[in-house]
């Protein structure tokens, strides 16, 4: 009896994920709890161990795909086993089409070109509309209707040539359906017309119907997510056998012709598309102001000197980090306005202070993995919490959720040698500190006098829909009033 | 019917049109007494005489500039050029004279000549003897190019190029003068310069050729028949002007396309069919289009292993078509 692996839900709200590497190909065996493949949700990367041992019967979902959870990846099993449930895109051929959710063609370009047939103008959708609603009787219970329906297949259809894209549009194909015989299962033109002369020569135009044009089906009864199509299907765990739902791959950089020096196309990783929207949506959504104050390290050198041995002997490293991470949590408590997240209903206070610390992966980009109540821990606590995320998040070790759930952001761009920048707001927080490089000037103390002091610019940027001037100042002299005086 | 060469129907066609119409002579280096190198003019001297069979100084300038001069007196000469190879001096005539008379002079003189050159490599000619010039002159309204490929339309386009009225480049694919034999009817028949012929039927990928590369373009389409690829094979005969409708329509029915000519591939007569391809049948092209043709290297070299690198060959077509065919 084969195995089936299916990518498993990595945390609470992560709903899909991508295949990254398959450490094993289809023939070899494997033992139990051996690493089987690296899957990659948002910006983490995980080993997933063998759920059994055997031999890879089947591999369903290739390198850099990304699918939804509960979506069947592999079989494994005894050599020459034969695979459960059929060839998926043929088990789908047999589900029934659906009237009010037309099926989705996995490529942009093709998703253009169908626009006009999706309009609700055949005659036929009536007919089948009035069949599907019979007057007089009640309306189904519509607990559960998305379950019922087949979701629309999309795999990575590979280059889809101009003459394919034509046909699929005037013959109507889903190019979903064709089995692609070209170079790396590209589509041809051939497979096209072998699939016309074979399966049922043209269908149905797939109609949309707008859910407020179908009364009585008990549509005005469902959660409101499900009756507007957001072009996602929603996240339901597929059934068994019922193919992948993927998301289009990035498409390869296109091959420089000889002996030209061209441009070079790095790819996009999943990291750098989520740092890219992030970032943009961070700018676009909140008002971003950065106020900028500095702080006497003297204190906090002093204590960092005296205490790093201490702590190196409990096996944690101190680093700076850990002290702003202190001052920011502690000054997190006193101005909780700053713990907060805008909606338009009204300025969320978090009760917890959950600090999202930023940790740079060089190149490859930054990650933001979150140390949850860092209120209630010892600096001691901070820096082996810091420590732990921070090198687990270089080794790309860290879970899902651990990057989810942060209150406040602090990023210390002073290990690379900046004295102040101006940090992007990390959505949906309203503040991110962001500390810069200590560094020893010459500053007028008490009573005049001019001392050497090793000092640090920190500078706060807060969404000002939430945080006034006043208000975020007074936040951030409490971080500098904390680290200034911190008792050596 | 009788089976005969390539330059025997050259030869066939330069006899009865020199028969049929007392304006037609002969002009060119050595095509008199000793019958052209190539042994295309033979016997022609000894039947209409030196007057109508002229043996040229080596001066291909003045071959082309007499032509020009005769037939703008009403003469229909037949200018030989020994070799491709040796076409550059006469450049400015055919270009800037022959080429435009009929525009400039607003339609009232033209230039009915015809100038025959024997091209290509694969023959050992080296450098100076292996030449394919088609694409200097296929960029040249005013001129028509034509390139043979079987005996048939050999003597057929021959004979339409003498009548035609206005400078014909006639291209001799020199390697097939003796290899390639084919069914000629005796007497006249011209074949029309433009349409293309589409000389193998297929369905899987279209290939354009000419000349000895279309020879060529044959068997290793009958080598891929036997791999269970069917491709349709088009001679485009005249390159210029070119026959779009049959180019076009070959492409929309296959979706693939492939080029093949043993000119360099840089400005090589294949890009512009390529370029007529994606302009106007994008929409029916299911792979990229290809071009196999000879490398862009100064010449054909003389070495032999080298210069069967430079030379496309049925093998190297196969290739090529098999690649296609995989995409």
């Amino acid at each position: 009896m084969a195995t089936k692996i299916i990518m498993p839900q990595l945390g609470e709200s992560v709903v899909e994920g991508t295949v990254t590497t398959w450490l094993k190909k289809e023939g070899d065996t494997i033992a139990e709890y051996d690493s089987l493949l690296e899957i990659n949700t948002d910006k983490v990367d995980t080993e997933i161990p063998s759920p059994a041992g055997g031999t890879i019967l089947k591999i369903l979902v290739p390198e850099g795909t990304t699918v939804r959870a509960g979506t069947v990846l592999a079989w494994i099993g005894q050599p020459g086993e034969e695979v459960p449930a059929g060839e998926p895109v043929e088990a789908l051929q047999k589900t029934p089409g659906p009237v009010g959710e037309p099926a989705e063609p996995a490529v942009d370009a093709l998703r253009q070109a169908q626009e006009p047939v999706g309009e609700p103008t055949e005659p036929a959708v009536d007919a089948l509309r009035q069949a599907q609603a019979p007057v007089g009787e009640p309306a189904e219970p519509a607990a559960e209707p998305v379950e019922t329906q087949p979701v629309a297949p999309e795999r990575d259809l590979g280059f889809i040539s101009p003459v394919v894209a034509r046909l699929a549009k005037d013959k109507q194909v889903d190019l979903n359906q064709v089995k692609g015989t070209g170079q790396g299962g590209r589509i041809t033109k051939k497979d096209v017309m072998d699939y016309l002369a074979s399966g049922p020569s043209t269908k149905e135009a797939p109609a949309e119907v707008s859910p407020w044009d179908t009364p009585g089906e008990g549509d005005l009864f469902r959660p409101t997510e499900l009756m507007f199509s957001t072009g996602k299907p929603p996240a339901v765990e597929p059934a068994e056998g019922q193919p992948p739902v993927v998301r289009q791959a990035p498409q390869p950089a296109p091959v420089p012709a000889e002996g030209k020096v061209e441009d070079r196309l790095i790819p996009h990783t999943t990291m750098r598309k989520r740092i890219a929207e992030h970032m943009v949506l961070s700018k676009h959504t909140s008002p971003h102001v950065t106020t900028v104050m500095e702080s006497d390290f003297k204190q906090v050198v002093a204590h960092y000197e005296k205490n790093k041995e201490a702590f190196a002997r409990d096996g944690v490293k101190l680093t700076y980090t850990a002290y702003f991470a202190a001052a920011a949590a502690a000054a997190l408590r006193a101005f909780p306005l700053v713990n907060s997240s805008w909606s338009d209903e009204g300025v969320v206070v978090h009760p917890q202070v959950n600090l999202s610390i930023a940790v740079s992966l060089g190149e490859e980009g930054l990650i933001v993995p979150v140390i949850p109540n860092a209120d209630g821990l010892s600096l001691l606590g901070l820096a082996r919490a810091i420590n732990d995320i921070a090198s687990r998040a270089r080794a790309h070790r860290l879970k899902p959720d651990e990057v989810r759930g942060g209150t406040f952001s602090i990023t210390n761009h002073g290990t690379s040698g900046s004295l102040f920048a101006t940090p992007v707001i990390n959505q949906p927080q309203s503040a991110i500190l962001g500390v810069g490089a200590v560094k020893k000037r010459a500053v007028v103390i008490d009573g005049d006098a001019i001392a050497v002091r090793p000092m640090v610019y920190l500078s706060l940027t807060f969404d000002h829909r939430i945080l006034d001037g006043a208000s975020a100042d007074g936040f951030l002299a409490k971080v500098v009033e904390i680290l200034d005086n911190w008792p050596a | 019917m009788a089976e005969i060469t390539l330059i025997d129907a050259i030869r066939q066609a330069m006899d009865e049109e020199l028969g049929r119409d007392e304006s037609v002579f002969i002009v060119g280096e050595d095509v008199g007494k000793r019958g052209g190198v190539f042994r295309a003019t033979m016997g022609l001297f000894e039947k209409y005489g030196e007057e109508r069979v002229i043996d040229s100084p080596l001066a291909e300038l003045s071959i082309v500039g007499v032509g020009i001069g005769a037939a703008l007196y009403g003469m229909r000469p037949i200018c030989e050029i020994q070799f491709a190879d040796f076409i550059y001096p006469a450049f400015n005539q055919i270009v800037s004279e022959a080429a435009k008379m009929c525009y400039r002079s607003n339609g009232e003189w033209t230039v009915p000549m015809v100038i025959r050159a024997p091209y290509g490599g694969g023959i050992g000619g080296g450098l100076y003897h292996s030449q394919s010039v088609e694409a200097f002159f296929a960029h040249v309204p005013g001129l028509k190019v034509v390139i043979p490929s079987n005996p048939y339309d050999a003597k057929g386009l021959l004979k339409s190029a003498v009548r035609d009225p206005n400078p014909v480049i006639y291209l001799e694919p020199k390697k097939g003068y003796r290899l390639i034999r084919g069914e000629v009817p005796e007497g006249d028949f011209t074949v029309p310069i433009g349409p293309a012929n589409v000389t193998r039927k297929g369905s899987d990928l279209t290939v354009y050729a000419y000349g000895m590369m279309h020879y060529y373009t044959l068997q290793a389409a009958e080598k891929l028949a036997s791999e269970g690829v069917d491709v349709e094979v088009v001679d485009l005969r005249t390159i210029y002007p070119v026959d779009k409708q049959t180019v076009l329509e070959s492409v929309k029915k296959t979706g693939k396309a492939l080029i093949v000519h043993e000119d360099n591939l840089t400005g090589g007569y294949g890009g512009e069919i390529a370029a007529i391809i994606a302009e106007e049948a994008f929409t029916d092209l299911d792979a990229p289009v290809r071009r196999l043709c000879g490398p862009d290297v100064p010449a054909v070299p003389f070495s032999h292993p080298l210069q069967d690198w430079f030379m496309p060959n049925p093998d190297k077509i196969a290739k090529a078509m098999r690649d296609l065919a995989a995409y």
